[in-house]
């Protein structure tokens, strides 16, 4: 946390953890997806989320960060109607998600191939946030920091072949916050590095080509 | 590097190095964010004019919330400030009055706010220091320094406490942002770093179980009017302070007790619009009236 979490963001109003939070968890999921636009969104909103999030415009704020826009970008009150333009069409569910933070949304995307992903994270405050799951996986990471998030195969050694690449190749880059979650012993897992200084996007390249990798991202502080 | 873990911590190291706190907390987050103090400094000062415009944006007539429930409160009390040469409370406490509402009706019309430390408590810090520097003379350098300590101060109330209304309630938001706002009221009047702790710790004290009860959930009623009284605690607890009244319980003390309290609140008085102002007759009924049904 830096000071200016507390003073800021800069935002469009009218809820720091309703509507710029909102727009952060859905830059997440525009991450997830590279910047492309889905065809299909569904979003789950659970506690004070599934409440009241017609007057605090959640649906406009989630659905612009998933387009891509910032939280003080003045397109978020619109953007119920831009996404109607853009062709995607979203759903908003309201369903109570047990066990998660009162401000929770959990957002499943379809692109045009057909692929899909997800993500939920909760509003914590602020306009903080913080990602409870990629994928169904668990991770735990707020945005703050540059998060390099690795899918791969459970298998020996996926570790130390990407820690041991940032070792030797980006000697310079310093590791703040480590994450391991897995489906199950030789399946899907992930992996949430969190960084503090901002790695180029070659880092990326050279993890996605390291065995048992599926796919890397970074997102960049939100 | 400073933990902001305590309030104490921050007063303790500015007075050992004979800094303001501000200055303490500039150079600490510099090299935390590896940036130059400039840089963030620059940052800084443009949260400020972001402040300021929100101030002059939130003062137009025919400003209305999405909702069209609210709307004009800062034109009017500027109006009034202005005819009225001051009424009951000044000349300097009604326009800070006002600016304080048009900071947080800006924010329910969807226009551009700087969250201090949320949204819904935006109008709190900006009706104080806008005030100062406008109507006071406080030179915009002082001005901008001084929200370092008041985020500061945020910081630490967010990691032992927090901020955020689902939370913790209303003492959460507004509580936070007056202290915060009383402690940089405080060290711009040329107050100690301890001065500006006890500011902190009168202002939370005065909001401590203070509900989150926002009808039909919208940050309007009672928001954009609580930033009035958070901007009249941080006033009054920042004299307090710099008067010598100190307070009686520490100020970290009363930050344990902000969660604790904010704990014990029940959930339909944390942001959830089941209980307070939300559920009364007239509140289901403007709920109604928004979303029909
Ligand atoms: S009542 Fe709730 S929503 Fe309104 S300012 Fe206070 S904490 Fe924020």
């Amino acid at each position: 946390m830096n000071v200016f979490d507390i003073i800021g963001p800069v935002m469009i109003g009218p809820s720091s953890s309703h509507t710029a939070g909102a727009v952060r968890i859905g830059r997440v999921v525009n991450k997830l997806m590279d910047g492309q636009t889905p065809e299909k969104l569904e979003i789950v909103l659970s506690g004070s989320f599934a409440q009241t999030y017609r007057g605090h415009g959640t649906d406009r704020a989630l659905l612009a960060g998933i387009m891509g826009f910032r939280s003080d970008s003045a397109e978020i009150r619109d953007a119920l109607e831009i996404a109607k333009e853009r062709g995607i069409s979203y759903e908003f569910i309201k369903r109570d998600i047990p066990g998660a933070h009162p401000n929770t949304a959990r957002i499943t995307y379809t692109l045009a191939d057909g692929s899909t992903g997800s993500a939920q994270a909760a509003s914590v405050g602020g306009g903080n946030i913080r990602v409870d799951l990629i994928n169904g996986m668990k991770v735990d990471f707020s945005g703050e920091s540059n998060t390099l998030l690795v899918m791969h195969l459970d298998r020996p050694g996926v570790i130390a072949a990407v820690t041991t690449l940032m070792r030797w190749e980006y000697a310079d880059l310093n590791i703040c916050n480590f994450h391991l979650s897995r489906e199950q012993r030789g399946g899907n897992a992930i992996m949430t590095i969190e960084i503090d200084n901002m790695p180029p996007e070659t880092l990326i390249e050279d993890v996605r080509k390291l065995d048992h990798v599926t796919n890397a991202m970074l997102i960049r502080r939100l | 590097m400073l933990k902001y873990q305590s309030i104490q911590e921050l007063v303790s190291a500015a007075e050992e190095r004979g800094l303001k706190i501000s200055e303490l907390v500039m150079l600490d987050q510099a090299e935390a964010m590896e940036q130059t103090p400039e840089e963030i400094y620059e940052r800084m000062r443009r949260s400020f004019e972001v402040m300021r415009e929100s101030v002059a944006e939130g003062q137009k007539k025919d400003l209305r919330s999405m909702s069209g429930l609210t709307g004009g409160e800062g034109y009017l009390m500027k109006q009034y400030a202005e005819s009225t040469n001051g009424g009951l409370c000044g000349d300097f406490l009604s326009k800070a009055i006002a600016r304080a509402l048009a900071v947080a009706g800006c924010n329910a019309a969807m226009g551009r706010i700087v969250a201090a430390p949320t949204a819904g408590s935006c109008g709190i810090l900006p009706g104080c220091l806008v005030s100062l520097h406008e109507d006071r003379g406080i030179p915009e350098r002082d001005i901008v320094m001084s929200i370092f300590t008041a985020g500061a101060f945020g910081m630490v109330i967010a990691a032992n406490s927090s901020i955020a209304g689902a939370q913790g309630g209303c003492q959460a938001e507004c509580g936070s942002a007056a202290g915060m706002a009383a402690a940089s009221l405080v060290e711009v009047m040329g107050g100690t770093p301890s001065q500006c702790g006890d500011a902190c710790a009168i202002a939370i004290a005065n909001q401590l179980g203070l509900v989150c009860d926002p009808v039909a959930g919208l940050v309007e009623i009672p928001c954009i009017k609580r930033n009035v009284s958070g901007l009249m605690i941080a006033f009054s607890s920042a004299d307090l302070a710099l008067a010598g009244v100190g307070p009686k319980i520490p100020v970290d003390e009363c930050v344990d007790a902000m969660r604790e309290v904010g704990n014990a609140l029940p959930a339909a008085l944390k942001e959830t619009a089941g209980g307070g102002l939300a559920t009364t007759p007239t509140g289901v009924k403007l709920r109604k009236q928004v979303f029909g049904k």
